[in-house]
C-alpha cells in the first residue's frame, strides 16, 4: 500500500488535461508513443470532438523511483458542471490532485469549484503550470493566482509543457513525494467506493472502484450497499490500457469488477461495495441519487419511428443511468418521451448520440427545469412539463430550483455581467478579487434562467474572459405563469413555457418574433399569438406566399433547381403540422435563441 | 433531336440580377474563342452522330464578340457535326449592339433567330436592373432587326421590379402588342444568391421585389397573352401557335444537348456534364489538356424528378403514358398518389391522360413539383 498513489487531475477545458495525461502514460511506458492515439483517455468520438472528457475513466501506471516500483492510479474526472457529482466521487477516491492551470489563461471558475471540492476532501494539491512554452504565457501572474488559492510556496509550482514534455518527470516525482500513500485497514471488512461505470455490450456493466478497507477477491459474493443488490465478482482486475484480470485487489488500490449486471441503473456512482459474508458496518459517505435537472421532450421526426426511438433510448440508458425518460404525447408532435438530463450539455450529448449511434433524427422541445407545485388541497406535484401546470385556482404556490453561480472574470466586465445576471433574476451574494484585475462573483439565480442562453451571453459580453460554474441550492417560491403559443388559433403544446410573470410580456413578444422568422411562408396567412390563459399578449403575422415558381429553367438550371427542390422536400419531412401550419424543427427550440 | 449551346462568357456591364456566368474583362475574349472552338472539335463524339437541330448562342452577351468568331463556330458545327438544313440558329443580343453592320453579318453567316434582351421599355426599370441600354434603344432594336430580314424574333422582359407597378407593366405589354412578335419571354425578377442584387437588397441599397406584386403582374401577363393570341407554353415563355423556341423546348423535353464554353451544361440522356464556371481556369485547363468540368450520372429518381420539374412547367404537361413508359409503374403510382393534393387545391387539371398546371397552379409550380418528386431513398 505504501507504494500506491491515487490522484486525479483538476483542470479547465483546454488547459491541457488530456495531453498531459497522455504524457504521463507515455513517460511511465503504459503506452508506447507509436500506438498512442491522440488523447487516449477520451475514447468516445464525441468526447474527442468536443475536447472534453464526458465520462471519467481510470488507468494504472508503474514508475520506478529511487529503486522502488510505484503504482500510480490516475482517476480521470469529467470537466463540465453537468457532471459535478461524478467529479466529487472521483475526488473522494484519491489522496491527491494535479491542479493544471494554463500559463496564459490563468485560473477559471471550473477549476476553482473542483479545487474547493478537492480541498474539502483533504487532497494534497500538486500545482502544475502548463503551456509555459506559449508566447502569451504570463507565469508570474498565474503563479500569484495559484499561490493565493492553494496557499502553497511559489517554487512548489511545477512549470510544464505537455506539448513538449517539459516537466513531466518532475510531475511524476512530485506525485510520489508529495501525495500520501492511501490509508486503510487491510484486515477490515471490504469497503470499496464505486466512482464510475461503463457499459460493455459483451460483458455488461463494468464498475470502477477504489478499495478503502479490506480486499476484494475473484468469485467473492459482493453486495452493493445502497441498492442492496448482491452479485458474484465474476472478474476483477486492474485498468491498464486494457483490463487486466487479477485474483485480488487490495486496500488502497483501484480496479474494476464485472458481475453480469445488465442495467446501468443498478450501478450507482458513489455506492459502496462490500462482501455478503462479512459486510462493512457503514457505507462510504457522500452517496447521492443523481436527479435530473433539465427536462425536455424528445420526439421522432418520423412518427412511425416511435418504437425505434424507445429501443434506442433504452439502449442508451444501459450505459447512461443518469438519463431518465417516460412516454409523453403532444398534440403537435405525436408520441415521444419526456426526458430528464443532468444539464444542457448532457441533453445535447444524448441528442447527438441518438443521431450518431442509433441513426435517429429527433425533435427536441424547449427544455425546462423541474418545478414543485403546492396545491390548495395539500398535494405536492413535481412538474416536468409546462402542460402539467395545475389550474391556477387550485395552486397554492409554485417553487423553482435555484443555483449559486460562480463567475470569474476580468474586472472590466463586472458591470455588464452584473446587468446580465440581474436581468436573469440573479442576486449577488459575493464579490472577491483574486488578483487586482480578476474577480470572482457569486450570484443566486433560478436554474431556469441559466438553462437557456445564459452561458453564450456571458461569453459574448465578457469577450470570452469569463468562466462559469454553478451548484444547486434548493427550491424557492416564484411567481410563474404558463405562456402558450397559438398558430392560426390552434395552441401548440410543445411550445408552451413556464416563465416569471415579470418577464412574460417580453418573452411572449420575442417568441412571436422569433417564430415569425423561423416559420416559412405558406400559401396562406399564419397568425402567431402568445397568450397567458385566454389573454393574448403578443401577435405576429406570417404573410401568405403568393408565388413559388422559378423564373428561368434552362440547361444548367434544371439540375440545380431539382437539387434545391429535393433538399426542400427533405426538410419538409422534418416539419410538424399543427392544423394546416407546417412548423420547422428549429421552431421547437426557438426559445433558446431569443434576442 | 439534339442541340448545341455556346456560352459566351463576357458582358459590357453586370446586370444586378444576373446569376449566369460572365466576366466584364474582355482581355481574354480572343483566347476564349480559340479555346471554345477547340472544345467544339474535341467533343465531336458527345452527340453520338445525332443531327443537330438547334444552335444557340447565349451568355453573357454573344452580341459583344466579333461576328467572325460566331461565323467560325457556325462553320465548325456545319463541317464537323451533322447540322440540319433547317436548323434553328439563335443569337442573344443586347439592344445597344444591334448595329446595321452586325445585323447584316449575322444574317449572312446563318443566324436565323434573334433573342433581344429588352427587359423593359422604361428607363427607371432599366437603371434598377443596371442594364447597359436605354428604353429608346429597346424600342428601336426590334424594327432594326426586322429591316435586316430577321422574322424569328423574341424579346426578354422582366416584371415584378420594385420600380414597376401594374399600370407600367401593362404599358410594356402594349409596346409588345405594337411590335407584334412571334415569341417573347417574361421573367419574374428573382433575387438569386451571389448576385449584386442580393447584396444591394441585403444592405437596403435597393428595394426587394415582393411576391404580391409579382403574382399580380404574372396574372396580368397570363390574361394579356391569352387575349392576344399567344400560347403560354412554358412558365416564362409565350409564342404564337407553332412559333416555340425549338432549342429551349428541347431542354424541357429531355432532349440531348452539348454545352460549349465556361459554365455550359451538357446532357446525353443519362449524364449531365458541366464546365468550370471560371474564365481563366477554363483557359488553363484547355491549355493543359485537363478535363473542363465534371459530370454526374442521373439516377432514375433524378431523371424522374427532372421530368416532373420541366414537363410540369410546359403547356403540354405530364402525359401519364409517357411517364409510365419512361419510368415504370412504381413511379406512375407514386405520381398518381401525390398529385391529388394539388388537384384538390385547383392547381392541376387531369383529363384522364395528361396532367397540366392551371393558371393558379402556375404560381406554385415549384411547390407542386417538389410534392410530386420521389424522395431520395424511397417514397
Amino acid at each position: 500500500m505504501k507504494n500506491i498513489r491515487n490522484f486525479c487531475i483538476i483542470a479547465h477545458i483546454d488547459h491541457g488535461k488530456s495531453t498531459l495525461a497522455d504524457r504521463l502514460l507515455e513517460y511511465t511506458k503504459t503506452i508506447s508513443k507509436k500506438d498512442q492515439q491522440a488523447q487516449v483517455l477520451d475514447d468516445m468520438d464525441l468526447e474527442r470532438e468536443r475536447g472534453i472528457t464526458i465520462k471519467s475513466h481510470a488507468i494504472q501506471m508503474e514508475y520506478m523511483y529511487k529503486g522502488e516500483k510505484y503504482i500510480l492510479n490516475l482517476i480521470d474526472t469529467p470537466g463540465h458542471v453537468d457532471f459535478s457529482y461524478e467529479v466529487s466521487r472521483a475526488i473522494a477516491a484519491c489522496e491527491g490532485a494535479l491542479l493544471i492551470v494554463d500559463a496564459a489563461q490563468g485560473i477559471q471558475a471550473q477549476t476553482i469549484s473542483n479545487l474547493y471540492l478537492a480541498l474539502d476532501n483533504n487532497l494534497t494539491i500538486v500545482p502544475v503550470m502548463n503551456k509555459i512554452d506559449l508566447p502569451s504565457a504570463d507565469p508570474e501572474v498565474v503563479k500569484d493566482q495559484i499561490t493565493d488559492l492553494v496557499m502553497c510556496e511559489r517554487d512548489s509550482i511545477i512549470p510544464a509543457s505537455a506539448k513538449t514534455g517539459l516537466g513531466i518527470e518532475e510531475i511524476l516525482q512530485a506525485i510520489i513525494e508529495r501525495i500520501p500513500a492511501p490509508k486503510g485497514t487491510e484486515d477490515a471488512p471490504l469497503k470499496a467506493l464505486i466512482f464510475d461505470s461503463v457499459f460493455n455490450s459483451f460483458r455488461g456493466i463494468i464498475a470502477y472502484f477504489r478499495v478503502m478497507d479490506g480486499e476484494i477477491r475473484k468469485n467473492d459474493k459482493v453486495k452493493f450497499v445502497n441498492t442492496g443488490k448482491e452479485y458474484i465478482a465474476d472478474e476483477i482486475g486492474i485498468l491498464k490500457l486494457d483490463k487486466q484480470p487479477r485474483a485480488v485487489i487490495k486496500t488502497g488500490d483501484v480496479g474494476y469488477i464485472i458481475s453480469g449486471i445488465k442495467q446501468a441503473s443498478e450501478v450507482k456512482v458513489g455506492d459502496t461495495i462490500t462482501t455478503k459474508d462479512r459486510p462493512c458496518l457503514e457505507a462510504i459517505k457522500g452517496f447521492e441519487d443523481v436527479k435530473p435537472m433539465v427536462f425536455a421532450g424528445i420526439y421522432p421526426v418520423d412518427t412511425d419511428e416511435y418504437e425505434e426511438l424507445r429501443n434506442s433510448m433504452e439502449k442508451l440508458q444501459l450505459n447512461d443511468a443518469s438519463l431518465v425518460f417516460q412516454p409523453e404525447a403532444s398534440a403537435a408532435l405525436g408520441f415521444g418521451f419526456r426526458c430528464g438530463f443532468l444539464g444542457m450539455l448532457h441533453m445535447e450529448i444524448i441528442q447527438e448520440r441518438l443521431e450518431r449511434e442509433f441513426n435517429m433524427t429527433v425533435i427536441t422541445t424547449v427544455p425546462n427545469v423541474s418545478y414543485t407545485a403546492y396545491l390548495t388541497n395539500g398535494d405536492i406535484m413535481d412538474i416536468h412539463n409546462p402542460s402539467e401546470m395545475p389550474d391556477p385556482n387550485y395552486l397554492e404556490r409554485i417553487e423553482e430550483p435555484y443555483i449559486r453561480a460562480q463567475i470569474i472574470t476580468k474586472s472590466e466586465f463586472i458591470g455588464s455581467i452584473m446587468t446580465l445576471c440581474i436581468g436573469k433574476r440573479g442576486i449577488i451574494v459575493n464579490q472577491n478579487y483574486l488578483t487586482t484585475d480578476r474577480v470572482e462573483l457569486q450570484f443566486d439565480m433560478p436554474l431556469a434562467e441559466i438553462v437557456f442562453d445564459f452561458y453564450d451571453k456571458l461569453k459574448s459580453i465578457s469577450k470570452g474572459y469569463a468562466s462559469f460554474d454553478y451548484h444547486p441550492i434548493g427550491y424557492q417560491q416564484s411567481d410563474l405563469v404558463k405562456l402558450d403559443i397559438r398558430l392560426n388559433g390552434d395552441p401548440v403544446d410543445a411550445l408552451s413555457a413556464l416563465v416569471h410573470r415579470t418577464h412574460s410580456f417580453e418573452f411572449g413578444k420575442k417568441m412571436c418574433e422569433k417564430l415569425k422568422e423561423l416559420i416559412t411562408r405558406q400559401q396562406f396567412e399564419i397568425i402567431i399569438q402568445a397568450s397567458i390563459g385566454a389573454k393574448i399578449i403578443a401577435r405576429e403575422t406570417v404573410k401568405a406566399l403568393r408565388k413559388d415558381v422559378t423564373a428561368k429553367c434552362y440547361g444548367g438550371d434544371i439540375s440545380r433547381k431539382r437539387k434545391l427542390l429535393e433538399k426542400q422536400k427533405e426538410g419538409k419531412k422534418r416539419m410538424r403540422q399543427v392544423g394546416n401550419v407546417e412548423i420547422p424543427q428549429q421552431a421547437f427550440l426557438a426559445v433558446l435563441k431569443l434576442d | 433531336m439534339a442541340g448545341i449551346y455556346f456560352h459566351i462568357p463576357f458582358c459590357r456591364q453586370a446586370c444586378h440580377y444576373c446569376d449566369f456566368h460572365f466576366s466584364t474583362s474582355l482581355a481574354t475574349a480572343a483566347e476564349m474563342m480559340e479555346a471554345m472552338c477547340a472544345e467544339l472539335l474535341q467533343r465531336r463524339d458527345y452527340m453520338n452522330g445525332k443531327t443537330i437541330q438547334t444552335v444557340y448562342f447565349g451568355g453573357g452577351t454573344p452580341s459583344l464578340i466579333p461576328s467572325s468568331a460566331i461565323e467560325r463556330f457556325v462553320n465548325t458545327v456545319r463541317n464537323e457535326y451533322l447540322l440540319h438544313d433547317e436548323a434553328e440558329i439563335t443569337l442573344e443580343a443586347n439592344p445597344d449592339d444591334l448595329s446595321d453592320s452586325a445585323l447584316s453579318e449575322w444574317k449572312r453567316i446563318g443566324i436565323n433567330r434573334l433573342s433581344i434582351g429588352i427587359q423593359s421599355f422604361h428607363d427607371e426599370d432599366l437603371s434598377y436592373m443596371h442594364r447597359s441600354h436605354s428604353a429608346g434603344q429597346a424600342r428601336d432594336a426590334v424594327q432594326c432587326a426586322r429591316r435586316h430580314g430577321f422574322k424569328d424574333l423574341t424579346v426578354d422582359l422582366i416584371y415584378g421590379t420594385p420600380t414597376m407597378n401594374d399600370e407600367r407593366w401593362l404599358e410594356n405589354l402594349a409596346v409588345l402588342e405594337d411590335l407584334d412578335l412571334p415569341h417573347f419571354s417574361a421573367y419574374s425578377l428573382t433575387v438569386e444568391p451571389r448576385t449584386a442584387l442580393q447584396q444591394l437588397v441585403r444592405t437596403r441599397a435597393l428595394a426587394a421585389p415582393d411576391d404580391e406584386t409579382a403574382a399580380s403582374q404574372f396574372n396580368i401577363l397570363m390574361d394579356w397573352a391569352r387575349s392576344h393570341g399567344y400560347e403560354h407554353y412554358e412558365i416564362s415563355n409565350f409564342a404564337k401557335p407553332g412559333r416555340y423556341s425549338r432549342h429551349n423546348t428541347a431542354y424541357w423535353k429531355g432532349e440531348h444537348y452539348l454545352g460549349i464554353g465556361p459554365s455550359a451544361h451538357s446532357f446525353n440522356g443519362h449524364e449531365r456534364y458541366w464546365n468550370i464556371r471560371n474564365n481563366p481556369d477554363y483557359l488553363r485547363r484547355m491549355a493543359q489538356s485537363l478535363p473542363l468540368g465534371e459530370g454526374e450520372v442521373l439516377s432514375s429518381i433524378d431523371q424522374y424528378n427532372e421530368f416532373v420539374l420541366t414537363s410540369l412547367r410546359t403547356q403540354w404537361g405530364i402525359r401519364l403514358a409517357r411517364l409510365q413508359e419512361l419510368f415504370g409503374t412504381m413511379f406512375l403510382d407514386h405520381f398518381m398518389l401525390e398529385k391529388s393534393a394539388a388537384e384538390k387545391q385547383g392547381w392541376l387539371k387531369y383529363d384522364g391522360e395528361t396532367v397540366v398546371l392551371t393558371d393558379a397552379g402556375r404560381l406554385y409550380a415549384d411547390h407542386i413539383a417538389a410534392d410530386l418528386f420521389m424522395a431520395k431513398g424511397g417514397q
